[in-house]
């Protein structure tokens, strides 16, 4: 009876957390199936209207491209330049490395309003022009702390024997690092670059205050939102969703479980 | 391809901690030579030295002639079997092995065909296509092999390479090590703690203690005659009695010890010549007691000895025995199988002359 009880709590208690945690997410993705015209209850009926408007909209689709773009690019760099950090921390002797840890991962700690004011003022002062690239550069410096943690953690000392055996026969260390090192911290760097993606994706505020004409998907769902409540936002909502969904499951399914096993 | 190696007066110095102490090591070409020690000892160390993983603070390290003290490791005619394989997780075996090769700039296919060959040689062919980890230890340590193999070096170098893997399995692939360095020629250079697995192996032991060698020969005559107590001690079990040399002739020395005078020949002492007054230390093992009357050439009589202890290992009884002339000291033996030992009988005990060493006392 006792053990029944607990059970029931046990389970009620996780139901709610994950109501708590998901609900806003359902409603969202339920009225974005809506027959009529207002993202409220009670719900109509089942259509697919708004959909077809999202993928009809010249401006939303513009802005979807753009966000793929930026989450792309500036994830690969904030790849590339995490790893190359994380391999000079790791593997060198370097003056006052854990000052250089700290700084590297202290942009985390910034909220990404300060951060989005302090590059709009550099921007200003060497007279560039916002555009997607400074979307692009903005999310470096918020990805690139993520980046540099992710793919140092990984690196073990059970990694510098193997990499000293590659030296050992004859490889430079260039070929180190692209033969031996960065394949074998594949998972990890495969994984940051997921997240990093994830992170450039959802971003609003970096990617509002530096760009101009081209935006990423959020500013344009911010800037709809302003003309009132929608279906459309509902729709546009459950995608840029979905995607990220997407992009965990593969995250997920290919690297988590591989690690596991390995 | 093989070569010679040459250590001189090599020193390592880590801030206060002297890791090698002035060592000097000559090795010639295609001999299977074991650095053996406690750890701590200095051998890893010696072994990094000749890999070019670390430079000696003083001291020059050549190799088939040539100076090799500041060539980074790429650039020596070395190879070196890490104690965790070290292999590439992400590469098949036959890229693995084939990896030195490639970085040599050879063609793809003329390296898969020379890795299959190497992998061959350990036995491995049929698994070219696997990877590290659907592997098990021995065969790994397998893999590492043929990889430090295929770029053909002078000189093979192995780090504890034997050290992950299960008794038997050690001992099986000792056999194997040895018989793939006969085949192959090059110069092995391995390190160990296991002096069991040094004697099994080697063509000459290095005992190493503290950062200097304490013994260099080949496995007979460091078990047989060491030439420092440490050495005695670290190569098996051994009994050590106190002594002091009372006179010295031409051709035996008088040593006084607690179960007695006894005259041993000028080449009991293998460290160096006795001085009259000297203290020494006599070093038997527990295998060269006979008890009296049965031991074949000079004998040495220790005189009765009580049975305080003994257990059966198959090979022989081991006993712990007090000699009635010392009964502070406490000796060992092994007494013949087919000779049951029961306790508190009384053994009267000898050795041949020929199997007692004498070492200056603290070496």
């Amino acid at each position: 009876m006792r053990d029944m009880l607990t059970k029931i709590a046990a389970f009620g208690y996780a139901g709610l957390i994950y109501g708590f945690i998901f609900l806003p997410v359902a409603v969202l993705v339920l009225f974005s199936f809506q027959d009529g015209r207002l993202p409220v209850p009670p719900f109509n009926g089942f259509s697919l209207q708004w959909y077809e408007a999202v993928f009809a909209d010249r401006k939303l689709m513009a802005a979807l491209a753009n966000s793929f773009l930026v989450a792309i690019v500036s994830s690969v760099i904030a790849c590339l330049l995490g790893f190359l950090a994380a391999y000079a921390l790791a593997r060198y002797k370097l003056p006052g490395s854990a000052l250089q840890r700290g700084l590297l991962i202290a942009p985390m700690t910034v909220s990404y309003l300060i951060i989005a004011l302090g590059l709009l003022t550099v921007l200003n002062t060497f007279g560039i022009s916002l555009s997607l690239w400074t979307v692009g550069i903005g999310h470096v410096v918020i990805n690139l702390p993520l980046c540099f943690a992710i793919i140092y953690s990984s690196m073990g000392d059970h990694h510098i024997n193997i990499e000293r055996a590659a030296r050992d026969l004859g490889a430079n260390d260039f070929k180190v690092m692209a033969l031996v090192t960065a394949p074998m911290l594949m998972p990890s760097i495969l994984a940051a670059f997921f997240l990093s993606v994830t992170f450039s994706w959802d971003e609003f505020i970096i990617a509002f205050l530096l760009s101009r004409f081209d935006v990423t998907l959020p500013v344009e769902i911010w800037s709809l939102l302003r003309s009132g409540l929608n279906p459309k936002t509902n729709a546009i909502g459950s995608l840029v969703f979905l995607v990220s969904v997407a992009l965990l499951a593969v995250l997920e399914l290919t690297l988590f479980g591989k690690t596991k096993k390995s | 391809m093989t070569a010679a190696v040459s250590v001189h007066n090599a020193t390592k110095t880590f801030g206060a901690f002297t890791a090698l102490n002035d060592v000097s090591l000559d090795i010639k070409a295609g001999e299977f030579i074991v650095l053996l020690g406690p750890s701590g000892c200095g051998k890893t160390t010696l072994l990094s030295i000749l890999g070019g993983f670390q430079s000696p603070t003083k001291g020059r390290v050549t190799i088939a002639g040539k100076d090799m003290t500041s060539v980074p490791p790429a650039k020596r005619p070395t190879t070196t079997m890490f104690q965790d394989y070290a292999l590439f997780p992400h590469m098949k075996l036959r890229d693995n092995v084939g990896f030195g090769l490639r970085m040599r700039g050879m063609a793809k296919v003329e390296r898969d065909e020379k890795a299959l060959g190497f992998l061959d040689l350990v036995g491995l062919k049929a698994s070219a296509d696997k990877k590290p980890h659907e592997l098990s230890g021995g065969q790994r340590q397998r893999v590492a092999l043929a990889r430090a193999l295929a770029v053909d070096p002078d000189v093979l170098l192995l780090d504890e390479p034997l050290g992950a893997l299960d008794l038997k399995l050690r001992r099986q692939m000792q056999d194997e090590l040895k018989a793939i360095q006969k085949r192959v020629g090059t110069t092995f250079v391995h390190v160990t703690h296991d002096q069991e697995e040094a004697m099994a192996i080697a063509d000459r032991i290095v005992v190493m203690n503290q950062g200097r060698i304490e013994d260099f020969g080949p496995p007979a005559d460091i078990y047989m005659r060491p030439r420092s107590v440490f050495s005695a001690g670290f190569m098996g079990e051994v009994n050590f009695i106190p002594g002091k040399v009372k006179s010295v002739d031409a051709t035996a020395a008088l040593v006084e010890t607690a179960v007695g005078v006894m005259a041993l020949p000028i080449a009991s002492f293998t460290a160096s010549a006795p001085t009259s007054g000297q203290a020494v230390m006599l070093c038997i093992r527990p295998e060269h007691f006979r008890r009296a009357g049965e031991a074949e050439g000079p004998v040495v009589s220790l005189g009765d000895a009580k049975v305080t202890g003994s257990a059966f290992f198959g090979t022989h009884y081991r006993c712990h025995l007090k000699p009635a002339s010392a009964p502070d000291l406490i000796i060992v033996a092994h007494m013949p199988q087919s000779t049951a030992v029961a306790d508190g009988q009384i053994v009267p005990l000898a050795v041949s002359l020929a199997d007692i060493v004498a070492l200056p006392e603290g070496t």
